[in-house]
């Protein structure tokens, strides 16, 4: 690994929405360091926090505790004027090729801004970089005087990444930037965030729902669930042998592009979690204890803390390792296969297959 | 819940009241021009502008002549015209009625027939809808004093069918008060009719498109139950906005078409104050009119709550 | 720096001519003629010392009341003044005064609008609130108030009239930028180092232009009518001057000798409020059509010359078919001509099996099965083709007939699970309204059966989801609901679109599970559409792939992962980033997909393929289906070896 000082450091980061009655916690207590050249994959599901994490190491959203650090300053608190000079170092590319780009300006203009906000006003300056990112991201010169409407969605987010490298950063956030794109489109950009990496020594802040996508790319993985980090570690290491039964559920859900190897996997995803109550943030347990098939009344007592797993890696579970050699089946779930036998009989095969004339 | 509803809407209606007078007392107050003089004319003596000014008490500070007519205004008493010397709570009630049977009916009318319209535009383009389009536009555009006065040149003056001007109490003569009607509802419907067809055929057609609805025909319910019940119900929330503000754009539209036939309602009382610069007279219709507005957005809330349940609960 | 890329370059983007905001309103001939006639109104008004025949207050009492003559063009008044001449003057006041409330109305709310949308807060909440107070009162009253203090000033009274008018364009103004507050290019400015004025103002206000445009004519508008209407009750000018409003007033009381002089003036009134109307409309039209999509690429459709071999042939194995689609043809009717969306599209679902279309955006997947289910979106229809039902071809069916079938033999489910149910009613009442269609069941029977129903698709709590609303719900749930609501008729056939798309991962895999157990305690077949090869993996017997509105490989989805048929199918399997295990390189397809319609002749994929020859451009590529179950639309088929999932020789 890397010896260098940190370039991100976020420490015990605590984030809320709302006030009063509609209060919410969205990040709990997470901390996360992303090292110079380093990839880190953060992966989660809706309400999670990742991209709350995002919008707050951004500015975007106020941090009511904990710390962000970006090459050793704080910046956590910062006003905007403060901030400004750290979006050279730190740029982000979204979701949503539609929307991250402005549809009554140039690719040009677009491109330009950056440089023009850091105060660059030189007209020809400008030009010869725009040129030259156009070309680093695989778009013809052509494209500076077009419209984004004139470009497909992966086109877009070769632009959106054009942009995050205009000021020359160090490390990029990457919103589920690829989401939103087709798996062969998908390819593409993937690719060209590494040999950009490569190019540019950059540091990735990866932001996904997508397991596969993040294990080619990452070299180190945070996984989230109800705004805290429920285990980190080295990509391989964490999704080849999950510390996490968490982890562990969210691989399994992931049907892989193998109808033979998908059918073995089936059986276990469905004994990895429980049906659950509503996934409400309880505070004073662990989030996932609701639909977890291992939890004991600790885990429904005390928060778990973050702790050494396998390896470099730490996990947040009182289990560990135990739930591993505990038997697959683990607990029956809450909907029996009793309870649906009995509300399908309404509905025999038998009613399905009568010839239901259709004159 | 529906009656927390109306409370709230009520609660709110009184600083509405209360802002909207001391607004009109204050412009009345702070506008530059000498009010008494305005009031007395160019010929009138010194002594006559003397007079006039110390009994409309110009000399009292603002806030004391406000104090004043606030308290008497909550006793419900508005002061006195000034040139009938008649109470203004008696001129302005004996004229509610025409306007009242005025407004309300070109209301009604333009809800009713605009909705129609628009329904069958957003279900049948083609033809209609091209007609929906020409109507708004039409309706809009020509002003209700030209669209009145055509109509009386056609119908009254040409073919003597329908009274040219003048207004029939409906204790009177029922047929006289419904022919009185005809020409200043149907004037005054003209521009009402065309945005609520506008917006029903708008609404509609973007309901229409809604996810939900192709899931209720891939179900296999029939048109006319998916469109008259959800997808009319979906729509009725932007219909019934605007129906609310037609009633006051008519409501505004009936100063001016009042004078067209000659209504005895408070809209022709209204520029006949103006015109004679009678200000407790002008500030009184003002207060009916702000009442009128509040009743109709309470009654726009609560249908609002009838129709979508998450206003309710809000 | 070795790519293992295609060796086919990124293809150029099309540079689509693109029309300014200003040509594309000046393209409809509606808004030429509007903008025309206010040009003129404007530059006429102006040189109105120059070009009005008469002096407006000349009389004549010798020509009093005449119509037009060739003396005076549009006749005179009751003092014998030429009624031409004053509309001219009378253009002059009228148009001063829409300047004055324009002015007000623009200085003061699109600031306001900017703040109030921009900053949010209570901010927003106190302008918001003003704003209502001040909309809430019928403007010409407190005008009149107005008036009643400083009589016939009509310059007090229109500012006062813009004041009174500026609530209206704040709201417009504060709704656009409350809309563009949320896209993402703002975060990304922000990020990139710029100020919120800068934002504002580099942003911001070019895409609220538009709207206020719109509102700006439109006030303009009622301006008019306003002016007009208070000079009619001669509230302004006085006896000499001469006003549009004035001249009607004064045509009203001759109106039983001369209705013409009536004319003149309201005409003028009514065409300038109209052009005003038909100005704004105009603008709010092309600024949609200048942000919207690329204008489509029409081509004029000509129906393909069939080879016999495409014809007729359910290309699926032999067993009876549930549903069997026969060379569907869908167009998209825009701008009068017709693109073809889907084009020869064949295959067949039988009793009790899952088959997937599987493709990327654009590929006419979704369209396919909105076809067979005749829930096109308007402007598209099925222009060819057949889709049969146990034999019977659904397309000849009328309308009332193929209801029938709605629910009971298809149901569907779509990707936005939320958006699918109706707001306004409860889960219960739909379910139950669906039952008592189908079932023709009473209230009582209906409620019961619909708690069976949410109770067979696994929701906790069936009572409380059933007294629930749509937007209540969490989507994993609304989707179980509706595949409630699509089971309720008891159907043999799901369609199924992109049913988990929009969900967690974990909520997927749930509802797969769902899907499958219901299939196979109830035996109906599902057509599902998907993008994702791992759902194909999991749930599908048969998947067939689409490309460019075709079906390019269709087979059973073992052979299909171990062997693909076709290089499409292959390339996005290996572009999958399982794929790249322990390679630091994806796979990828080069290029990019044809835009709708304008697909290349011979194989639509070739421009894109590593193995394309020239015998694939010579024609229209036939589907093959001399192997057992499998199609394929490669003519190489035969010659190349493509790698599955397993196999990694397809990259070169």
């Amino acid at each position: 690994m890397v010896t260098e000082a940190p370039l991100l450091e976020v420490r015990a980061l605590k984030v809320v929405y709302g006030s009063g009655r509609k209060k919410r916690v969205a990040i709990d207590d997470v901390s996360v360091t992303v090292v110079a050249g380093q990839t880190l994959g953060l992966v989660g599901e809706s309400g999670s926090g990742k991209s709350t994490l995002a919008n707050a190491i951004l500015g975007l959203v106020p941090v009511e505790r904990g710390e962000i650090r970006l090459a050793g300053q704080d910046i956590s608190h910062a006003s905007f004027e403060q901030r400004r000079p750290f979006y050279r170092q730190l740029q982000a590319v979204f979701q949503d090729p539609y929307s991250s780009l402005n549809p009554v300006r140039t690719v040009g203009q677009t491109l330009a801004e950056p440089l023009w906000a850091l105060g660059e006003r030189n007209r020809g300056v400008i030009g010869d970089r725009v040129r030259a990112m156009l070309a680093s991201v695989g778009l013809p010169p052509e494209a500076e005087h077009q419209y984004p409407r004139q470009f497909s969605g992966g086109q877009r987010q070769r632009v959106a990444i054009a942009r995050a490298l205009m000021p020359s950063p160090r490390l990029v956030i990457c919103d589920e930037a690829t989401s939103a794109l087709d798996m062969s489109i998908q390819a593409g950009v993937l690719n060209l965030l590494q040999d950009l990496q490569a190019s540019r020594r950059l540091s990735f802040l990866f932001i996904s729902h997508d397991l596969e996508v993040v294990r080619h790319l990452c070299d180190w993985v945070v996984v989230l669930y109800g705004g805290q980090v429920m285990e980190q570690g080295p990509t391989a290491t964490v999704f080849d042998a999950p510390a996490h039964p968490y982890t562990r559920a969210l691989q399994l859900a992931s049907p892989v592009a193998d109808p033979r190897l998908q059918r073995d996997r089936r059986r276990q995803a469905e004994n990895s979690t429980r049906a659950g109550g509503p996934r409400v943030h309880v505070g004073k347990s662990c989030p996932f204890a609701p639909r977890c098939p291992y939890a004991q009344t600790r885990c429904w007592d005390e928060r778990p803390l973050l702790r050494t797993s396998d390896g470099p890696g730490q996990v947040a579970c009182h289990r560990f390792p135990e739930w591993r050699s505990e038997p697959e089946e683990g607990p029956v779930p809450v909907h029996s296969r009793v309870s649906t036998a009995t509300a399908s009989a309404a509905y025999q095969p038998q009613a399905f297959l009568d010839a239901r004339s259709m004159a | 819940m529906m009656l927390r509803l109306v409370a709230r809407r009520l609660v709110l209606a009184v600083p509405l009241l209360f802002v909207v007078s001391t607004s009109t007392f204050l412009l009345v107050a702070l506008i530059p021009g000498n009010i008494a003089r305005t009031i007395v004319g160019a010929q009138a003596t010194e002594q006559q502008y003397l007079s006039l000014r110390n009994s409309l008490g110009l000399e009292l500070p603002l806030y004391t002549r406000y104090w004043h007519w606030l308290e008497r205004a909550l006793h419900g008493n508005l002061g006195v015209s000034l040139f009938s010397q008649q109470s203004v709570t008696s001129m302005l009630d004996s004229r509610l009625a025409p306007t009242l049977s005025l407004v309300i009916g070109a209301t009604a009318v333009s809800a009713l027939v605009g909705v129609a319209l628009g329904l069958v535009g957003a279900l049948r383009p083609g033809a209609i809808d091209w007609l929906v389009d020409v109507t708004a536009l039409v309706g809009l555009a020509v002003p209700s004093f030209f669209l009145g006065l055509v109509l009386v040149s056609w119908t009254a003056v040409s073919l003597r069918v329908l009274p040219a001007i003048g207004y029939v109490p409906m204790g009177t003569s029922l047929s006289g008060w419904l022919k009185s009607l005809v020409l200043p509802v149907l004037t005054l419907s003209a521009g009402g009719i065309a945005v609520v067809a506008k917006q029903t055929r708008d609404a509609m057609r973007d309901v229409l498109e809604r996810p939900f609805i192709r899931t209720l025909r891939a179900s296999g319910l029939s048109s006319r139950s998916i469109v008259l019940k959800h997808a009319l119900r979906c729509a009725a929330i932007p219909i019934v906005t605007v129906i609310g503000l037609v009633f006051i754009g008519v409501l505004s539209g009936a100063v001016v078409v009042e004078s067209v036939f000659a209504f005895p309602g408070l809209g022709s009382l209204a520029v006949q104050a103006t015109s004679e610069s009678d200000l407790p007279l002008i500030q009184g219709i003002v207060i009916y009119f702000t009442i009128f507005v509040i009743a109709v957005n309470l009654c726009v809330d609560i249908v609002y709550g009838l129709l979508d349940p998450r206003v309710r609960a809000a | 720096m070795t790519s293992i890329i295609n060796p086919l370059a990124e293809r150029q983007p099309v540079p689509l001519a693109r029309p300014s905001f200003s040509r594309h309103l000046l393209r409809r001939p509606v808004a030429l003629c509007a903008v025309a006639f206010l040009g003129v109104l404007v530059v006429v008004s102006v040189a109105a010392p120059l070009l009005a025949p008469y002096n407006p207050q000349s009389q004549d009492l010798t020509r009093v009341l005449t119509g037009p003559t060739g003396h005076n063009l549009l006749g005179t008044d009751t003092l014998g003044r030429d009624v031409l001449s004053r509309l001219i003057y009378g253009g002059r006041r009228s148009l001063l005064s829409i300047a004055e409330g324009l002015g007000v109305v623009l200085l003061l709310g699109v600031p306001l609008g900017l703040v109030a949308g921009y900053v949010g807060g209570w901010t927003d909440r106190l302008l918001s609130r003003l704003g209502e107070l001040v909309m809430a009162i019928p403007a010409i009253i407190l005008i009149l108030v107005v008036l009643a203090v400083v009589p016939h000033n009509e310059d007090i009274a229109m500012l006062a009239f813009g004041l009174l008018g500026a609530p209206t364009i704040m709201r417009v103004v504060r709704g656009a930028t409350l809309a563009v507050r949320e896209e993402q290019y703002i975060k990304a400015a922000r990020v990139s180092g710029l100020t919120h004025l800068r934002i504002v103002t580099r942003h911001v206000l070019p895409r609220v232009q538009g709207p206020v445009i719109v509102q700006a004519s439109l006030f303009a508008a009622y301006a008019l009518l306003f002016e007009t209407g208070i000079a009619y009750l001669g509230l302004t000018g006085n006896a000499a001057s001469a006003t549009w409003g004035g001249m009607v007033a004064e045509a009203s009381t001759v109106i039983e000798q001369q209705s013409w002089l009536l004319y003149p003036p309201g005409a003028i009134i009514a065409l300038t409020i109209l052009a005003l109307g038909l100005l704004g409309s105009a603008v709010r039209d092309a600024a949609v059509m200048d942000e919207g999509g690329a204008a489509l690429r029409t081509v004029p459709h000509t129906p393909r010359a069939r080879t016999p071999a495409t014809m007729g042939r359910c290309p699926d194995g032999d067993a009876p078919a549930l549903l069997s689609v026969v060379d569907l043809e869908v167009t998209l009717s825009r701008h009068g001509g017709a693109t073809p969306v889907v084009d020869g599209v064949s295959f067949a679902v039988r009793a009790g099996e899952t088959v997937g279309l599987v493709g990327e955006s654009g590929c006419g997947k979704s369209v396919t099965a909105l076809a067979v289910l005749r829930l096109l979106p308007r402007g598209m229809q099925v222009s060819g083709g057949r889709v049969l039902w146990e034999g019977t071809d659904l397309l000849g069916l009328r309308g009332r007939d193929f209801d029938r079938l709605r629910g009971t033999a298809f149901g569907y489910v779509s990707q936005e699970p939320l958006a699918s149910l109706d707001p306004t009613f409860t889960i219960g009442s739909q379910l139950a309204e669906v039952l008592r269609h189908h079932d023709d069941a009473s209230r009582r029977a209906a409620k019961v059966r619909a708690l069976e129903l949410l109770r067979l698709v696994e929701l906790p709590e069936p009572k409380h989801v059933a007294s629930s609303r749509s937007y209540e719900l969490s989507g994993g749930m609304a989707q179980r609901v509706a595949i409630a609501l699509a089971l309720a008729g008891r159907p043999r056939l799901l369609v199924a679109d992109e049913p988990t798309t929009a969900l967690d991962v974990t909520v997927q895999a749930e509802i797969l599970a769902l899907l499958r157990r219901l299939q196979a305690e109830t035996g109906m077949s599902v057509l599902l559409i998907t993008h994702n090869w791992g759902v194909v993996a999991d749930i599908c017997d048969r998947a067939l792939v689409m490309y460019a509105g075709q079906v390019v490989e269709s087979s059973p989805v073992e052979l299909m992962f171990d062997e693909p048929l076709h290089p499409y199918t292959s390339g996005l399997m290996n572009s999958h980033p399982a794929q790249a295990r322990g390679r630091p390189r994806l796979a990828t397809i080069g290029g990019n997909p044809p835009s709708l319609g304008d697909w290349p002749q011979g194989c639509r994929f070739a421009p894109r393929c590593p193995y394309s020859a020239a015998k694939c451009r010579a024609g229209d590529i036939p589907p093959d289906s001399s192997r057992t179950g499998r199609m394929s639309r490669c003519v190489r088929v035969d010659e190349i070896s493509l790698g599955g999932h397993g196999d990694r020789s397809a990259l070169a």
